[in-house]
């Protein structure tokens, strides 16, 4: 997570609402723990902060869509 | 002292329960398996509504501050959308089997808990959105079943914003001895609750639930509208008197409770009693009820999650039948939507819902609930001499649809042989200007009619009942809505059918006085109100107040006919206009 907040309030907000509009499971881990991608708690319950490093797996049937998209979040948009 | 409007009469002393205040008291007890899918519905219920309550927020924010101001908002949805968060407390109540609210209340706990252990400002921060989130389904969870009312171990005199039907469902008669509220008027269902469970009441006092906190003691004079917050030992001893007297005044008038209510030139008039629950009944026999005027179903499918079976209401039903024959009793049929939602029928917010899907129009478009309702009457019809009433009927087709249905219904009951009372009657109520101007044409469709006056009021006058801005221009006596209750008494008698009232209107002396020279044949209402009614049909001729009726007609506005009906009641009638109007009359004619 390069972003100054890292995956706080409004950016987790914005991964989470665009991971819901996906069918797949979306799963964030970070260290040993994980959570689901479309589940603010349990995003926020993660504590992604700037410089963090996160792994996010997406399983389903628009998997590849759902993985480029949030990727795209993580790295660009998010700032 | 705050003055407010007298919705029920009487006095009360004794300690203040805020119900606001207890919002986050949650219940413990251990609710039975049955009941399992019902809290989660309810939590599921809470969750929708708290997401429109936001949704209204960030609309406004949005227009007055900007989207980025907005946007926290979009979090705070996201926490109520959350699939862990709902599974979690969706599988908790399961397992432990408590009420979602005290569950609920453990989940956010448990989050806060999380974040404020987390080593980050930022998130720490986050801890106000969980916790005002959290607050506000528990605000929405507890201000709609407000379970507290319901085990009070000492009596109390509830203070609150408003009373939803499903709190006064919950109220036991002898634990509330009072109610004071913020809003509501003189027809609101706090109002016509309070009446019929004869518990003083003051409404419309606008910020009560500010000024006072729970132990305080007040003093509720629902005769004059007055509440006194922690009153001097004066003021107390005066009150006891008050009160004193206000009983023994009800008490001599419960000595009319055996005698005809009958005019004094000969003319019998009914007088029967509206009721909400099967308790109510000894009552009503106790005031001198010739009947049930109005016996709201809808009460039966309150504060469950189920829908009642027709076993539950054909006891119910055969309940109320046996114990008041040979009088009738007649059932309104569900009459939802409007102020009376039901959870477990899956119905939509709408903009207008007193102009909305309700009442028959439920019930047509619902065949599978309403014939239920309709066997469990017919069924319970043989016990005593039940009649059937559709509610908010505007125009004939409704009645007809219904009485399609109900035959339908009798012909099932007469091949498997179940007796019913093949004369039972059934009528219209007549709430809607288009109803009372058609009333020539459902008469060839129905045996009675029973004019229900709030709504009737409200449609014809266009006046949202429950606003407390232009609850001044809400009155029974307007010109329009006398002719129009005229035309329906009018046309029922043309057509050889019996013309009653189960309004509010028909327990005011003054306006009883008016409906009696209109040529009404029943008047149903609370059963408190009875015997004043009762003393009033004794105490004049039909004559006379055919006289007066046809004078009040003559008259242009809502309130010269008004003050002219109280100065009538206090010429004819003057123990009653004394006690109980004397200070409305004086009001009135102060203005």
């Amino acid at each position: 997570m390069q972003n100054d907040q890292g995956l706080h309030a409004r950016p987790a907000a914005l991964f989470v609402q665009l991971a819901n509009r996906f069918s797949s499971n979306i799963t964030v881990r970070k260290g040993r723990r994980e959570a689901s991608g479309k589940s603010i708690m349990g995003i926020l319950t993660l504590a992604i902060g700037k410089g963090s490093q996160v792994e996010m797996i997406c399983d389903g049937e628009d998997a590849e869509k759902a993985c480029h998209a949030l990727e795209k979040l993580l790295l660009k948009e998010l700032e | 002292m705050l003055r407010g409007i007298p919705a029920s009469p009487g006095i009360a002393i004794g300690k203040v329960l805020c119900l606001d205040s207890e919002e986050f008291t949650v219940p413990d007890r251990v609710i039975p398996k049955g009941e399992v899918k019902g809290e989660i519905q309810r939590f599921k219920k809470a969750l929708g509504q708290t997401r429109k309550e936001i949704l209204l927020i960030q609309n406004r924010i949005t227009r007055e501050m900007g989207r980025g101001h907005a946007e926290i908002f979009n979090a705070h949805l996201l926490v109520l959308e959350d699939t862990m968060l709902i599974d979690e407390v969706v599988a908790q109540v399961e397992k432990q089997r408590l009420p979602v609210e005290n569950v609920f209340l453990k989940v956010i706990k448990k989050y806060i808990n999380v974040f404020s252990k987390m080593d980050d400002e930022y998130l720490k921060e986050r801890i106000s959105d969980i916790d005002d989130v959290g607050k506000r389904v528990l605000r929405v969870l507890m201000g709609k079943e407000r379970k507290t009312l319901q085990n009070l171990k000492e009596p109390m005199i509830i203070v609150s914003y408003d009373l939803s039907p499903s709190d006064t469902a919950m109220i036991q008669k002898g634990h509330v001895i009072g109610f004071a509220t913020d809003i509501g008027g003189r027809t609101s269902h706090t109002a016509i609750m309070a009446k019929s469970l004869e518990i003083p009441a003051v409404v419309g006092l606008e910020d009560i639930t500010k000024r006072t906190k729970n132990g305080d003691t007040v003093i509720v004079d629902g005769i004059k509208g007055l509440v006194f917050i922690n009153p001097t030992e004066d003021i107390i001893k005066k009150y006891r008197v008050e009160k004193k007297r206000f009983e023994e005044f009800g008490r001599d008038l419960l000595k009319l409770k055996d005698l005809p209510s009958k005019t004094l030139d000969g003319h019998r008039i009914g007088i029967a009693a509206n009721i909400e629950l099967p308790e109510e009944l000894p009552s009503c026999i106790a005031h001198g009820a010739d009947g049930i005027g109005l016996y709201r179903s809808e009460y039966f499918y309150m504060n469950r999650s189920d829908l009642p079976t027709e076993e539950e209401q054909y006891h119910a039903y055969k309940l109320v039948a046996k114990q008041m024959a040979p009088h009738s009793v007649i059932i309104r049929t569900l009459d939802l939507g409007g102020d009376k939602f039901l959870s477990q029928l899956d119905i939509p917010h709408e903009m207008n819902p007193f102009l909305g899907w309700r009442a028959i129009r439920f019930c047509l478009a619902r065949p599978d609930v309403f014939k239920i309702q309709l066997r469990a009457i017919l069924r319970a019809s043989v016990d005593g001499k039940l009649k059937i009433m559709y509610p908010l009927i505007s125009g004939v087709e409704e009645v007809q649809q219904a009485n399609k249905l109900l035959n339908e219904l009798k012909e099932e009951l007469r091949r498997k042989r179940i007796p019913f009372d093949e004369a039972i009657e059934v009528g219209a109520m007549i709430e809607t200007p288009s109803a009372a101007m058609t009333c020539d044409l459902l008469a060839k469709e129905v045996k009675f009619f029973s004019i229900g006056t709030n709504d009737l009021i409200q449609y014809s006058l266009a006046i949202d009942r429950a606003n407390e801005r232009i609850a001044y221009l809400y009155a029974p006596t307007h010109p329009g809505v006398l002719r129009l209750i005229k035309q329906v008494i009018d046309a029922g008698h043309r057509s050889n059918i019996w013309v009653g009232m189960c309004g509010e209107m028909a327990s005011e002396p003054s306006f009883a006085l008016l409906l009696l020279g209109l040529g009404l044949d029943e008047f149903s209402m609370s059963a408190g109100s009875i015997p004043k009614v009762k003393h009033l049909i004794r105490s004049v001729k039909l004559s006379d107040a055919q006289k007066i009726a046809e004078h009040a007609l003559t008259l242009p506005t809502a309130k010269e006919i008004e003050i002219y009906a109280l100065a009538k009641v206090k010429e004819l009638v003057p123990d009653l206009a004394d006690v109980s109007y004397a200070e409305g009359l004086e009001k009135k004619v102060n203005e």
